[in-house]
């Protein structure tokens, strides 16, 4: 079914811009392939996992505009070979779109991403998205969502509304694969609230706007959860496996900054209600920048962020009532390297995530980013437990063409 | 012509030199440099591409390309959209900039591997801009009140007969004390700027050259070259395809344009 769904959305991508009038722009490619290697220093929970991951990934973009730059189209595919783990080698549309835009609207239908949050340390209210798990444990890649979505701006904000007719299952590491939980998720037995499945219609609203120093937006989300429950199963060797179970949910989320001078003042918040009961969760916090450290032309960030989640450890997620300090380096140079280090501590359970990333450009087409996460004296209640011994270096080497 | 009309026309020129004289160094900066915005006052929108050459003391280069939207604003700083097109890794990155006299300037900037909508922190005025020799300051909308001004002499320049101005910043977080600037008594362009650090030492020159008038009216330089006299390193700018009275408006200039930017 996936595979036919795709298919149509493909074929449809070569019809888009013929259909166009003839007075159509030039067309054009960009995009970046990469090579990534991950080394997980201690070694598996299971014996069929492994220490050493190598995988590489191409992600193309077409783009194309015509009636004055009014009309465009855009076709990001993205594929990963994995060496370790089969369910990473996977490919997705990120982008199949074509988008109309008139004085004070736009009209985008296809498939597409977007952002919706200001905080960094989880992304409560960016829901539109299903994550795509397995590229990374940050929650920051995501798979395309197939929408029509139309965006007015008055003086009174910015209102978007979206139809989302098709459901993207989380992706999440195979049984060879690193970084899963025990027992592993089989993704082939997804199931869900909804008799439609994955063709329940959802819809979604947001409201946004700037007003001097705020920024506030506020939306509602109404459909499939993007983050599936678990029951226990097995899969068809007789493996014991978890079976993730996506119930039907309403989200009402509300995100604001305050950005005074060198403060950014952040809070996410939202309220959900699935399966008859109701919870809330919000992260909050500030970044601060010094800038040009000590006579260099270095700015650091002070990131500091609290959340919390009222289902408490009950929470399936690892973030219940946590503390996120963060250290950002941007060192402004010719090669824009940036360097980010945070620790999010478990503030009843005193166990910590290290996490640091950090990147530069190399020559003037290349760009390397190192990457690194580390769990520490993770206790066996706690959502992370079954990562304890995957903590990972990662780099990557990237050209962009 | 009767004698008496004469006498009343002749009046005012009579008296010009001793209100010159009566105008103090600093009023005389001043005035200069409204002449100059009242100059380029009335241009409405425009859009410019560039490309900036980063050189360093060893004489490696690299480049980026940025196309440039701008409107004009009444009674406040410019509207205007920076879209990036090189170097590769962040094509398609773009920065929206309400800027403001005295007040810091709203920005948002557009990251499209994550298609997050970032606002930002104006406070960093004095740093690099894509790590070029070029400060933010340098590069954000000139309004009249962001200085202090104060003629300091006549002298040539390019050629031509300039004002040397002394500015001196009036908003916060700036890198300099203060700037001098050349301007020509022609046209009231600048022809060049050079800048004192903090401390009050020399830190950069800039110079303007190859200007060209648009509409009978506006005057843009071609190429602008800033030399850091304390690290050796320097960048270019290199403007084309100026284009005035383009039809843009304020839906040019909000986070949904910042988005579909490319």
């Amino acid at each position: 079914m996936k595979t036919a769904f795709f298919i149509l959305l493909t074929s449809l991508s070569l019809l888009l811009p013929t259909a166009g009038p003839l007075q159509a722009g030039e067309g054009e490619w960009s995009g970046h392939m990469a090579t990534q290697l991950r080394l997980f220093p201690e070694s598996p929970l299971s014996s069929q996992q492994g220490d050493l991951q190598l995988s590489v990934s191409f992600q193309p973009e077409y783009y194309q505009s015509w009636d004055e730059g009014n009309q465009s189209f855009a076709f990001v595919p993205f594929i990963r070979l994995d060496s370790m783990d089969s369910e990473r080698s996977h490919w997705d549309i990120r982008e199949l779109t074509w988008m109309m835009v008139g004085d004070n609207w736009e009209l985008r239908t296809g498939i597409r991403k977007l952002y919706w949050g200001v905080t960094e340390s989880q992304h409560l209210v960016d829901i539109i998205n299903q994550t795509d798990g397995i590229e990374s444990i940050d929650g920051e890649k995501k798979l395309g969502q197939p929408m029509i979505n139309l965006s007015l701006t008055y003086d009174i904000g910015t209102l978007d509304f979206f139809l989302l007719p098709y459901f993207r299952e989380r992706t999440y590491p195979g049984q060879k694969g690193r970084l899963r939980s025990t027992p592993w998720v089989d993704t082939d037995q997804a199931r869900y609230e909804s008799s439609a499945k994955a063709y329940h219609l959802d819809w979604a609203a947001r409201w946004f706007k700037s007003l001097g120093d705020w920024d506030v937006g506020l939306s509602h989300f109404s459909g499939t959860s993007r983050s599936p429950t678990f029951v226990a199963g097995n899969n068809s060797s007789g493996n014991s496996v978890l079976l993730p179970y996506y119930p039907l949910m309403e989200q009402t989320g509300l995100d604001l900054q305050v950005t005074k001078e060198a403060w950014l003042w952040k809070l996410e918040a939202i309220s959900s209600r699935s399966q008859g009961s109701r919870y809330s969760a919000m992260t909050g916090g500030f970044e601060y920048t010094f800038v040009g450290v000590m006579n260099s032309d270095s700015d650091v960030g002070l990131i500091a962020e609290y959340l919390f989640d009222d289902r408490g450890e009950r929470a399936p997620t690892p973030m219940e009532s946590d503390i996120m300090i963060g250290l950002r380096l941007a060192m402004n140079d010719v090669n824009s390297t940036d360097f980010l280090i945070g620790t999010i501590v478990d503030i009843n359970q005193h166990h910590l995530m290290v996490s640091m990333e950090g990147s530069r450009r190399v020559m003037s087409n290349w760009k390397l980013s190192v990457e690194g996460r580390f769990f520490v004296n993770t206790p066996a209640e706690d959502t992370l437990y079954s990562l304890r011994r995957d903590s990972f270096f990662q780099v990557e080497l990237a050209r962009y063409f | 012509m009767t004698r008496l009309k004469q006498i009343i026309l002749t009046l005012p020129l009579l008296l010009l030199p001793l209100t010159a004289m009566a105008q103090t160094p600093e009023e005389k900066g001043l005035a200069i440099a409204r002449e100059v915005d009242q100059r380029d006052n009335g241009f409405q929108d425009s859009t410019a591409k560039m490309t900036m050459t980063l050189k360093n003391r060893a004489g490696q280069e690299s480049f980026r390309y940025i196309r440039f939207k701008t409107l004009e604003v009444e009674g406040d700083g410019d509207k205007s959209l920076s879209i990036f097109d090189k170097p590769r890794d962040i094509k398609g990155t773009a920065m929206l900039t309400f800027s403001h006299a005295t007040k810091p300037d709203d920005q948002w900037m557009y990251l499209p591997a994550l298609k997050r909508v970032k606002r930002i922190s104006s406070r960093n005025k004095s740093g690099p801009f894509m790590g070029s020799e070029f400060a933010f300051e340098d590069l954000g909308s000139q309004e009249v009140e962001k200085y202090h001004y104060k003629w300091l002499r006549d002298e040539p320049c390019n050629g031509l007969d300039c004002f040397v101005v002394e500015r001196r910043p009036a908003y916060e977080h700036s890198g300099y004390t203060r700037q001098e600037v050349w301007i020509d008594k022609e046209a009231y362009r600048v022809q060049k700027a050079v800048y004192y650090d903090r401390k009050n030492s020399l830190l950069k020159s800039q110079t303007f050259s190859g200007y060209k008038q648009y509409l009978n009216k506006f005057w843009r330089t071609t190429t602008m070259e800033m030399v850091n006299h304390q690290t050796g390193k320097s960048t270019q700018l290199l403007w084309e395809d100026y284009q005035f009275r383009v039809g843009l408006d304020s839906n040019d200039f909000n986070r949904n344009s910042l988005k579909r930017a490319r």
